[in-house]
């Protein structure tokens, strides 16, 4: 069709050219088609007319080519009617034929209007033989184009304008079938029969009312048997002799299968016969033995929070939600925020499924795997198993007297020896004197300064207070006690300074009270080198130790003779800074302790006997055991530590009950009691028998946590100490008040 | 000193460990095929205890293998078959450079596989080792069954997990063995008791899922190649101790009334077996078909004592497990179409039930909805139409619930359109001192054969005796706390009571008498004794206890946190429904 529709284009002498060509080319191509029809079909209905037709058609364009006239034109019509109304197959076969057909007639009748009725293509009008160009470009010439003959056609008198169009548009009743043909230039107005064409093929029919699309098919190649073949050309010789191109081939294959270069073909078993009884006979494979096999731990079960409706309790609520986001996904305690549904058909899906299920792969295979061994012990098995505190008594368990007064915290406590008197200094420069039973007042001094240390002499038959302030240490004499204890303590503080000893003695002065001073009980003054922190009376009664920390010098404990108003200086080296002193109740032994360690002294024999070592930071406070053999000491570092001497230079016990540093120790002096005092407000007493057999060592058992002061700066109880005959106990705190539990 | 220097590392614990990359070298593979073999083996690293020493000396992050666990790689036949896949590779695509197709044919066909039976074998000796660690393979086969069969792996693989968990199905409802089932928010956790040992499994929601990028699938096939043909050996085992057809096939008779149903409507002919044996609608083929079971009747022995006790409470165990597997029996059930058809018909065939659905759901329906003889109708809609009145209209959620009550709940509370009770998780065994949540109270006050009928009455009264009921609980709880921290409790009471009683002296003119309780004071005086006591102990023994007790305080901490967020969310409700009634 396009080879057609370009030989429109050019003139008509190369257009019949074209045709010839047209021609030879139909012609191959029917007899193809022919031979094709021949091969597959067997119109068993009419073979003969087909031939027919195909006779006629050759000749028809053989003869169409070489004429010009339109005499045929009607015996065409007529084939063409034939072909029309013969089997559809030729329609194809038809139609180049056809369309020379009408070239011709359109040489001979071009002004013919009825050649619609029997044009049956959909071939292009070709009276304008300006071809398939845009009409526009004859816009400004009077023609539109050429006829056949080469005459110009010319363009229809008027043009219609809008108005003109608008008006036939109003009034003409067939202007909606009225189609303007661009290349004549005229209107065509359609019939009836064309319209419902247009309709047809609109709607996707065929164009001829009368052909049916859905004709039974013809099966001839069914599965009866037939009578005759299809073809009936004899079976060519290759067909009985077998293949030598085969034969090779095969043989080759046959080689390669041999040889094992290709293997067979496996077959599938993937049924259900893959599977059998793997554990038909059970024994202990090689990995059984060969290593320790961990199983790998199963995945924990979940928990209510996990339910699609779970109890409302173990929802989130904003707060737990808002921290849940906040947290890294590492530190969440549940990886998933719980949610309530109210049906089931609301669940979604679980969006981290699959990531879950991962993470599990990966811990399978990379997480190495250990035993951990769960301590599954009762607690109550921990706690060791200890003599009730109630078969341990006497010891103080109630406060029954609080002793007010003091301004300042109270730094230091003292009983006398009979255990009626209780004095205590302050920071508010006093030292008071206290009726225990009755928590009075007895008589207030006014020492002029911080009261550092206070302590009576043990000596049942004289009544002195050794007070520590400043640089000086003061021989009180309180005047509490009966006549002939107070005319022995005259006695004592009445013995006359000796010549000047030779040791240190120049640093020590000793002054007697003067004036008001000795209204108030002040007998001595004895004036140090240095700041006093501590006084310490020997058991006898004549001997005073004071302390004087200091790092930098040898002087710093000094051992006074009060009889003899005489001064020394034990050490002649420095070993550290000194915190506190003490004689053996017993012995001559004096015990030192500095910062880490005690050093027990030997006063006869002028040496060290034995070094105690603290296993703390900073021995805060120190007491001996009445018996001797036992100290205790207490630190800044909370603990308590209980030295046997018999035993070992290292603690016996560490006791870590405190929660703050502690500041004071006590043992008593009948009971077997020890108390300790520390800045958390608490005083603890504890039960330390001593047996009297070496291989026995001490019982140690809490009984009582006593509290009741106040803790102010920091600081709670600062000092304690044990009634000398009672299982009381007297302790001062940084409140100002000293109580008295009993 | 005479004598060779000892070199460092050529001894000790430095020899018994290997890194990875040395590993991999000794055996001559790729990390991925290493990975693979390691999944395969159940090989996994070792943490040493002195890293320092096995990495020589380095502190370098390394990951350490047992030289041992890496020699017993070595005679694996699997090596070989990797070695050999690696081949094939080469080969396919030297013959897809030539275009030589017929070979890429033949080759195709020939591709290297391998069977992991004598590995199965070998990680897991005996039966029961299988069984206990079927859990994970359970898992990862019902995930990969509810895989689209697009994308992230073979088909095979996904139709092969997709026929296992159906036999496994099938077994759990032949045996009757499922004991739990859990609706969590992942998925459905059922756990059934398979020869004594306690199998979980997830099975999650039946959505497509949403892949995600950071998931290396390679891991996870592999991982189910090793667990699919593990479960296949594992099913077939269990199939004949059961007596039944392996593959399973469905009785006879209930196969020939499926097969009048047109088939073709819901699977290819392939698959069409596969689809009706996982409507789990009916009972397989057993190789001898007895009638039933023998009862496997306890014999009784002479015992003594202990013994006795102790054989009763068995016996009454089992009694129990009877009792719970015959739940449903009698039961008709059928399912309305919005529910997981898959997991109810699963869990009602475990307990004896009877089950069907609407014939365009699925295949293998027994009975039509119009069935007079349904009992229950399960239903997870608002409101439904058509409504028969023999029949309970129920919410999917009482099936499981009863499951894990161990008996038929009262199906008031589930009604349609009722708001359901919680549904709790049946593996938190709540021990003394744990929040126990009221409704599980509740239910276990039912399996104890108490009615609550009388709750249920005060429920519609007011609500509030049952409440008050409730708090006493929680006091009693409370007091149960108590006694656990009793210590500092105490002695804070005590010092309350003292720093009072001396304010009391200052404050009050006219005396009070003191009213003493001698079992608080004794109580006090243990509390304090025990206290004592504690400050008493060593170092390592204190710290221990520390720890436990810091690991019990918190427990009751959580408790009581829990306990006092119900109660709010109680006294809310409450005030609610008074402000609705107003």
């Amino acid at each position: 069709m396009e080879e057609s529709s370009s030989g429109n284009m050019r003139s008509s002498e190369q257009g019949e050219e074209m045709k010839k060509v047209q021609e030879k080319s139909v012609k191959k191509r029917s007899k193809e088609e022919e031979e094709e029809q021949e091969q597959i079909f067997s119109f068993s209905s009419k073979p003969a007319e087909e031939e027919d037709e195909d006779l006629s058609d050759s000749e028809d364009s053989v003869y169409s080519g070489l004429e010009d006239s339109g005499s045929d034109s009607e015996d065409d019509e007529e084939n063409d009617e034939q072909e029309v109304e013969g089997s559809d197959d030729d329609d194809l076969k038809a139609e180049p034929g056809q369309n020379l057909q009408e070239e011709e007639k359109k040489g001979g009748e071009t002004d013919r209007l009825d050649e619609y009725e029997y044009d049956s293509s959909d071939e292009e009008d070709i009276r304008n033989t300006v071809g398939n160009i845009p009409m526009e470009w004859y816009k400004d010439f009077p023609h539109i184009g050429y006829d056949l003959d080469g005459k110009k056609i010319c363009k229809p008198i008027r043009n219609k304008d809008e108005l003109d169009d608008f008006l036939d548009k109003m009034e003409n009743p067939d202007y909606w079938r009225t189609v303007h043909d661009k290349q004549t230039g005229s209107d065509i107005v359609l019939s009836d029969e064309q319209v419902e064409l247009v309709n047809r093929l609109q709607r996707g029919q065929f164009g001829d009312v009368n052909f049916n699309e859905y004709q039974p098919q013809v099966e001839f190649f069914s599965s009866d048997l037939m009578l005759h073949p299809v073809t009936n050309r004899p079976a060519d010789k290759r067909s009985f002799i077998p293949s030598l191109l085969e034969k090779e081939k095969v043989s080759k294959l046959v080689h390669a299968i041999k040889m094992g270069w290709i293997k067979p073909r496996r077959q599938n078993d993937d049924g259900g016969g893959r599977y059998y009884d793997l554990w038909a006979s059970e024994d202990s494979s090689i990995l059984a033995n060969h290593r320790m096999h961990l199983p790998a731990p199963k995945i924990p079960l979940p928990g209510h929070h996990e339910s699609y409706n779970p109890p409302p309790e173990y929802l989130f609520t904003d707060e737990e939600r808002a921290l849940w986001e906040q947290q890294d996904p590492s530190d969440r305690k549940c990886p998933f925020v719980p949610r309530k549904f109210s049906s089931l058909r609301q669940v979604p899906a679980f969006p981290r499924f699959i990531h879950e299920r991962f993470e599990r792969c990966l811990d399978l295979y990379l997480c190495p795997r250990q035993r951990k061994m769960r301590v599954n012990v009762n607690p109550d098995d921990l706690i060791p198993k200890l003599p009730k505190p109630k078969d341990l008594q006497p010891f103080p368990t109630t406060q029954s007297l609080v002793y007010r007064g003091h301004s300042g915290l109270v730094r230091s406590i003292s009983v006398s020896p009979s255990g009626q008197w209780l004095a205590s200094g302050s920071d508010d420069g006093s030292v008071r004197f206290w009726e225990v039973r009755s928590s009075r007042c007895m008589k207030t001094v006014e020492v002029g300064g911080a009261v550092k240390s206070i302590a009576w002499n043990p000596n049942p038959s004289v009544c002195l207070l050794a007070v520590a302030l400043g640089s000086r240490v003061l021989i009180l004499s309180p005047a509490l006690a009966d006549r002939q204890v107070l005319s022995s303590s005259e006695k004592l503080l009445s013995g006359q300074q000796e010549a000047e000893s030779p040791e240190g003695a120049g640093s020590v002065t000793w002054s007697e009270g003067e004036g008001e001073e000795l209204n108030q009980g002040i007998r001595l003054k004895i004036q140090h080198p240095k700041d006093v922190h501590q006084v310490v009376w020997h058991a006898k009664g004549d001997y005073l130790a004071s302390v004087m920390p200091d790092h930098s010098s040898h002087l710093q404990v000094f051992i006074h003779q009060v009889s003899r108003r005489r001064s020394q200086n034990p050490f002649r080296k420095n070993k550290g800074l000194v915190q506190c002193v003490s004689f053996h109740p017993v012995r001559p032994y004096f015990f030192v302790a500095t910062q880490r360690s005690v050093r027990i002294y030997n006063l006869v024999k002028q040496e060290m006997t034995k070094k105690l070592q603290a296993n703390s930071k900073w021995i805060s406070s120190m007491a001996v055991h009445p018996g001797g053999d036992h100290v205790i000491c207490g630190s800044y570092d909370c603990r308590l530590s209980w030295f046997d001497l018999d035993l070992s230079t290292k603690p016996y016990k560490m006791l870590r009950h405190h929660k703050k540093a502690v500041r004071g120790v006590a043992y008593h002096r009948l009971y077997p009691l020890f108390a300790s005092a520390s800045d958390d407000g608490s005083v603890i007493v504890c039960h330390g028998t001593v047996y009297s057999d070496l291989l026995q060592n001490p019982l140690i058992v809490p009984v009582k946590v006593l509290r009741g002061h106040v803790i102010t700066h920091d600081l709670g109880v600062l000092d304690v100490t044990f009634h000398p005959t009672q299982p009381w106990i007297f302790s001062s705190g940084a409140d100002a008040t000293i109580r008295l539990f009993t | 000193m005479g004598g060779l220097q000892k070199k460092k590392f050529e001894r000790g614990s430095a020899t018994n460990y290997i890194t990875r990359n040395k590993a991999r070298k000794k055996l001559q593979l790729s990390l991925p095929d290493f990975r693979r073999l390691c999944i395969l083996k159940g090989i996994y690293p070792h943490e040493p205890k002195h890293k320092k020493k096995v990495n020589k000396g380095s502190t370098a992050a390394r990951t350490f293998y047992l030289l041992k666990d890496i020699r017993f790689l070595l005679h694996e036949p699997i090596v070989g078959k990797f070695r050999d896949y690696k081949v094939f590779v080469r080969k396919l695509k030297k013959a897809y450079g030539k275009t030589e197709y017929s070979d890429v044919e033949r080759l195709r066909e020939n591709k290297p596989t391998y069977k992991l039976d004598h590995i199965i074998k070998e990680r897991y000796p005996s039966f029961i080792d299988a069984l206990r660690d079927i859990d994970d393979s359970l898992c990862m086969c019902f995930l990969f069954s509810t895989f689209a069969r697009t994308g992230k792996c073979h088909v095979q693989t996904i139709q092969l997990c997709r026929r296992l968990t159906v036999e496994w199905m099938n077994f759990v409802i032949a045996s009757r063995a499922l004991k739990k089932v859990f609706i969590s928010i992942k998925g459905i956790y059922y756990q059934a008791e398979v020869m004594g040992q306690l199998t979980t499994w997830l099975v999650p929601y039946q959505f497509s899922h949403d892949h995600p990028t950071d998931v290396d699938y390679r891991v996870m096939a592999t991982f189910t190649e090793l667990y699919t043909t593990l479960l296949g050996f594992v099913n077939f085992r269990l199939y004949h101790s059961l007596n039944l057809v392996y593959p399973p096939k469905l009785d006879s008779k209930a196969a020939s009334e499926l097969k009048e149903e047109d088939e073709d409507d819901y699977a290819m002919n392939s698959e069409s077996y596969l689809e009706k044996l996982s409507a789990l609608s009916d009972s397989l083929t057993r190789v001898f078909s007895t009638a039933e079971e023998e009862e496997a009747e306890l014999d009784q022995f002479p015992v003594e004592g202990e013994d006795l006790e102790k054989m009763e409470a068995r016996e009454k165990e089992q009694r129990q497990q009877e009792v719970q597997k015959k739940l449903f029996e009698g039961l008709k059930f059928f399912l309305n179409r919005e529910v997981p058809r898959e997991s109810l018909a699963f869990v009602i065939r475990c307990f004896g039930g009877e089950v069907s659905w609407d014939k365009s759901v699925c295949i293998g329906s027994t009975y039509e909805v119009t069935d007079e003889t349904i009992t229950h109708h399960i239903v997870d809609r608002p409101n439904i139409d058509k409504q028969y009145i023999n029949r309970y209209y129920i919410q999917p959620q009482w099936v499981y619930d009863c499951v894990n009550a161990k008996v038929r709940l009262p199906v008031e509370d589930y009604f349609i359109g009722v708001t359901l009770p919680p549904h709790l998780s049946p593996f938190v065994e709540e021990k003394d001192g744990d929040y126990v949540p009221p409704e599980k109270l509740k239910i276990m006050a039912l399996q104890r054969g108490e009615k609550p009928a009388q709750e249920e009455e005060e429920d519609d009264e007011e609500g509030e005796d049952e409440e008050e009921g409730d708090e006493d609980e929680e006091e009693e709880e409370e007091e149960d706390e108590e006694e656990e921290g009793a210590e500092e409790k105490n002695l804070k009471k005590l010092e309350e009571q003292k720093s009072q009683g001396k304010s009391l002296q200052v404050k009050v003119t006219a005396g009070k008498v003191k009213t003493e309780n001698p079992a608080r004071l004794e109580q006090e005086e243990k509390a304090e004794e025990k206290r004592l006591a504690i400050m008493m102990m060593k170092k390592k023994e204190k710290y221990l206890y520390d720890k436990i007790m810091f690991g019990k305080k918190r427990k009751i901490r959580e408790a009581n946190k829990l306990a006092a967020k119900r109660k709010a969310h109680d006294d809310a409700e409450k005030l609610k429904k008074k402000k609705a009634k107003k």
